[in-house]
């Protein structure tokens, strides 16, 4: 269990990594586009649910993979 | 069978929302457009700031702790990134608009995380973010209004009132009950407001629906005003959940914790709607948004986390605190806005900017004040938590 959430945290990250530096090396075309607004409003939306689905989860792994989880996981 | 028929009702759901922001959008803006129409403004912000790495690793250290609020209140951080971003040379509708793009992204990680925990209300949610939209839409309307007639400092004078007036009613209140409920002999009981009862009872035919965290039926012609209070407040002072959480909780009857989940799905929907319309205007640097996503998404995964160990006053607590130190921060600026504006006598320019300089650390000191409560907060519950789990084993 342990070391299947260690695995989940080390690709997420990297992929979660793989998206940052896209986004650097993509920078000049994706910022010329953003800039130019109306349809292209679709970039920025889209980059950044790219990034809250991937390094949402890998954050969300990365605690658990440091012992932090939540006490219980239904109804409060 | 379940999972792909819930998929199809969050499609469904997705698509509704979508619709409707464009709706809203179509409806609004012609009373207000991002550049303020001033083509100056466009002019100005064609230029897209460049960082240096102490910008960044500052940006991340925000995003973090406003993240590690957001999860924990529902909200909370956007107040100061927007001006933080401004102290390193960013435009103000750039900052703005940054500040809101990763914001929608972050409000849906902590939705998500706050729903595996049985937290989460989407339809209260849903309906009020829709409400708020409109709230966002409208306040816009209304500070371009001021800025039009008084200018910059008219525009931040009524800001700073608004924070001033709102934090001291709600913010005095919350804090007031939460110390009230921790000394009280069941602290973990929260009862439900005469308000939220009353409000609760009010039938108006076609109107009704059922709200899970209320365990109740309620109008939508109260929650209309709600959210719509909340998307003004938010429009106006960057953080709607200070009005959205107390209302939930104070005049719907929702639990603390459930109105603090439910709020990130209102600030997913206000938080998407406002990232359409500034991208539309092309006011998006998405490298900043991502910078301040980095931090915050690591913020809100523990402020959720930490929910889970924590009885329900501690929510209002740190919402509490929080809103009575930034009406302190905001109230300091005040006399500064009304020299300028020629109302008060003028002050020395020596002495508004030390009550600026003060007022922005106080305004990050509430945030820190506000993520070191989170962090004490989850360490003593999984520590307890712990302690507990090896005694009974």
């Amino acid at each position: 269990m342990k070391q299947r959430v260690l695995l989940y945290t080390i690709v997420l990250g990297i992929m979660s990594a793989g998206l940052y530096f896209l986004l650097w090396w993509l920078e000049k075309p994706i910022m010329s586009y953003s800039q130019q607004g109306k349809w292209y409003f679709i970039i920025p939306i889209a980059i950044a649910f790219a990034f809250s689905l991937v390094h949402g989860a890998f954050t969300g792994y990365f605690w658990e993979a440091l012992g932090i989880q939540a006490k219980s996981t239904k109804e409060k | 069978m379940s999972e792909t028929s819930n998929l199809r009702k969050i499609l469904f759901l997705f698509a509704i929302l979508l619709a409707f922001q464009f709706v809203l959008w179509a409806t609004f803006s012609p009373l207000v457009t991002a550049a303020d129409v001033n083509p100056q403004t466009v002019a100005q912000v064609t230029v897209y700031p460049d960082l240096n790495i102490n910008d960044v690793i500052f940006l991340l250290l925000v995003g973090f702790v406003g993240g590690l609020v957001s999860g924990f209140i529902g909200s909370g951080g956007a107040f100061v990134l927007t001006p933080a971003m401004m102290s390193m040379g960013v435009p103000g509708i750039i900052a703005v608009a940054s500040n809101i793009c990763h914001k929608f992204p972050k409000a849906l990680v902590g939705a998500m995380k706050r729903a595996k925990y049985g937290q989460v209300d989407v339809k209260l949610g849903l309906v009020m973010g829709m409400s708020a939209e409109a709230g966002v839409l409208y306040g816009a309307h209304i500070q371009h209004t001021i800025k039009q007639s008084l200018g910059d400092s008219g525009s931040n004078l009524y800001v700073s009132v608004v924070f001033v007036v709102v934090l001291a009613i709600v913010g005095i209140y919350v804090l007031r009950d939460a110390l009230k409920m921790r000394k009280s002999a069941e602290p973990e009981k929260e009862e439900v407001t005469k308000l939220a009862l009353w409000v609760q009872s009010i039938n108006i035919p076609f109107t009704m629906v059922y709200f899970p965290s209320l365990k109740a039926k309620v109008s939508v012609l109260i929650t209309l005003p709600l959210g719509f209070a909340t998307g003004m407040l938010a429009a106006t002072i960057a953080v709607g959940g200070f009005i959205g959480v107390p209302s939930m909780i104070y005049v719907l009857g929702a639990p603390s914790l459930m109105a603090s989940a439910s709020e990130l799905v209102i600030a997913f929907v206000m938080g998407l709607g406002g990232t359409i319309k500034y991208a539309w205007d092309g006011f998006v640097d998405i490298r900043l948004a991502m910078i301040i996503l980095a931090g915050s998404l690591f913020g809100i995964q523990l402020g959720a986390i930490g929910t889970t160990y924590v009885k329900p006053y501690m929510v209002k607590l740190v919402m509490g605190t929080i809103m009575v130190l930034v009406l302190f921060s905001r109230g300091l600026m005040v006399p500064v806005y009304l020299s300028e504006l020629n109302y008060i006598s003028p002050i020395e320019k020596n002495l508004a900017g030390i009550l600026s300089n003060v007022s922005f650390v106080m305004l990050i000191a509430a945030l820190l004040v506000g993520g070191v409560i989170v962090l004490y907060a989850l360490w003593s519950g999984h520590r307890a938590h712990h302690l507990e789990q090896k005694a009974s084993s």
